[in-house]
């Protein structure tokens, strides 16, 4: 603890001492509280880490049964549950307590973020940061590196890229989602389940083929809420498949595209949500 | 204790009214209810086109066929909303960390029945917006094949009220933990997650392989969620759905008996702490 604590204040001192400083300091101070509950830290650990199996026991079941399913078999089902969920974790870790903005907002808690000198949506990003996902993210780390040394992949420098590049933005793109969702929760306080149809349902679209789907909900999650980018088509480029028709293999490398497509939209929605925010009065 | 015993009537007024204050509390958060129809469709949608091209890729997928895997779909969709599943920790924690808790057991309802019947109320009055309009959004998409003789119905509906009162009574003996420990949020995630998965909600039981389905089968989760969807979507009739009803009820008798007797350690720890 004593350790931490030191090395915590030397970095302060250190180069950045710019703007970026308080959300680290408070990001560390959450990451020490959080360790010094041991008993409950475990405990969430342990449920955390119960979710990521859960989720895969899913899809794992499914395959099971069908042998293969939407052109995929159980090989490579663990290519797209991994790629999906360890995008997903990560960017829960970052933004998934964004969910908790409906009660913010009803306590009234939200305006004292609207008093500090800094972007409300970042205070609230920095504001938790659960250790307790990095244990999801781990599971799907594990699944992921099974089906990498399970396929039959051919790997080169083009393949490594497409991987980092996917992973990095997809979780960009979960994040954007999550952010999105928070801008629509100033509008539906007493609606807010309604955002975890594109959150959550969107993490659950992303680990089945996409090709099972009929075509509006295809069109949906390769276009709309582009999580198929997320798992699916770099899967099919991993393992050299051809796609279902009318989908040409290139569309692998679009996750970067789809990404700031999703952010276009979330910093459009938490704008408008922003300005229609009115205090509560509290 | 003679006046209470005398006065049954007087008493069974009371938790039928708490109940009616459940439904009608419930009853104004229509926002939050037709943002969980959406939500429901929504994963609906997604699960019922998974199952469907399952069984598209396999001759026998647990013995469902289209029709009936679309029942099952949305008829557990349609029932999530009234089950104690995906819901943040009960009010009643809260009231057990602070301690706000000793001016229930003052009262003169009991804790655990009062809970209960509240939640049954709320749990009913979901079932109107996120229940019915579930199953007519999926068969007019996917399509389903619901059971044309009324006694599925009938033993179905008795079901579905078991089940949400064994789902409230299992999570208030989860809560009853609170009474030692500060933060139950990683038994109440572990709960959740396993739960939901056990209790057939994302994948059936019936497709489980037999190890899996074994342990499901020895915990009260498929009452909470298969069972009931397996009497009202007709897949078991007669005896069958009877025998599958008894074992709901011998769960909800465990679990409520677990409840109480948590209940009453709590208590006395509680009075010793002089909370």
């Amino acid at each position: 603890m004593v350790e931490t604590a030191v090395r915590a204040s030397g970095r302060r001192t250190g180069p950045s001492g710019s703007r970026w400083s308080p959300y680290a300091a408070v990001l560390r101070s959450r990451i020490r509280a959080q360790r010094t509950y041991r008993l409950s830290f475990a405990s969430d650990l342990l449920g955390a880490t119960m979710v990521g199996l859960v989720e895969f026991a899913e899809v794992w079941v499914v395959f099971n049964q069908a042998k293969v399913l939407g052109g995929l078999d159980m090989d490579a089902a663990l290519l797209l549950f991994g790629l999906s969920n360890l995008a997903f974790a990560l960017a829960q870790l970052g933004f998934g307590h964004l969910d908790k903005l409906p009660s913010l907002i009803r306590l009234g808690t939200l305006d004292v973020y609207h008093l500090r000198p800094q972007p409300v949506l970042l205070q609230l990003i920095t504001s938790d940061f659960s250790l307790r996902r990095l244990a999801r993210a781990t599971v799907a780390l594990v699944v992921l590196t099974t089906g990498l040394v399970r396929n039959d992949i051919d790997w080169s420098a083009s393949t490594v890229a497409l991987l980092a590049l996917t992973v990095l933005s997809a979780t960009v793109l979960f994040g954007g989602l999550f952010v999105a969702a928070a801008g629509c929760q100033f509008f539906l306080i007493d609606g807010a389940e309604l955002t975890n149809s594109f959150t959550y349902g969107g993490s659950f679209a992303a680990s089945q083929p996409i090709s099972v789907f009929p075509t509006p909900l295809r069109l949906l999650f390769c276009i709309a809420i582009p999580v198929a980018f997320t798992a699916y088509f770099p899967t099919l480029a991993l393992l050299g498949m051809p796609g279902p028709a009318g989908l040409p293999s290139w569309l692998a490398w679009g996750a970067p595209l789809a990404a700031l497509w999703v952010w276009a939209l979330a910093g459009a929605l938490w704008r408008i949500g922003t300005r229609h925010y009115q205090s509560g009065g509290g | 204790m003679p006046a209470v015993a005398v006065d049954l009537r007087g008493t069974a007024g009371v938790y039928w009214r708490l109940m009616a204050a459940g439904f009608r509390r419930q009853w104004h958060y229509k926002l939050a209810m037709f943002s969980g129809l959406f939500t429901n469709c929504v994963f609906g949608f997604v699960r019922a086109a998974v199952m469907v091209a399952a069984i598209d890729a396999t001759g026998g997928f647990g013995g469902y066929d289209a029709g009936s895997i679309g029942a099952y779909v949305w008829i557990s969709q349609g029932l999530l909303g009234a089950m104690q599943f995906m819901s943040a920790e009960l009010e009643l924690a809260e009231r057990v960390r602070n301690g706000d808790i000793a001016i229930d057991f003052l009262r003169p309802v009991d804790v655990q029945l009062g809970n209960l019947a509240a939640d049954l109320g709320r749990a009913l009055c979901t079932l109107i917006p996120r229940g019915v309009p579930s199953l007519l959004v999926g068969s007019l998409t996917f399509g389903l094949v619901l059971p044309t003789s009324p006694e599925s119905y009938l033993l179905g509906a008795f079901s579905v009220l078991l089940a949400a009162a064994l789902s409230y009574l299992s999570l208030f003996a989860l809560t009853m933990v609170a009474f030692w420990v500060v933060e139950t949020r990683g038994i109440r995630s572990l709960y959740q997650t396993g739960g939901t998965f056990l209790a057939g909600l994302f994948v059936p039981v019936h497709i489980f392989p037999d190890w899996l389905r074994a342990i499901a089968e020895s915990t009260p989760f498929p009452s909470m969620l298969q069972v009931p969807v397996d009497v009202l979507s007709g897949r078991v009739t007669g005896w069958d759905a009877a025998h599958l009803v008894g074992t709901q009820v011998f769960w909800l008798l465990v679990v409520g008996a677990a409840g109480r007797v948590l209940l009453a350690a709590g208590r006395r720890k509680l009075e010793v702490q002089g909370g």
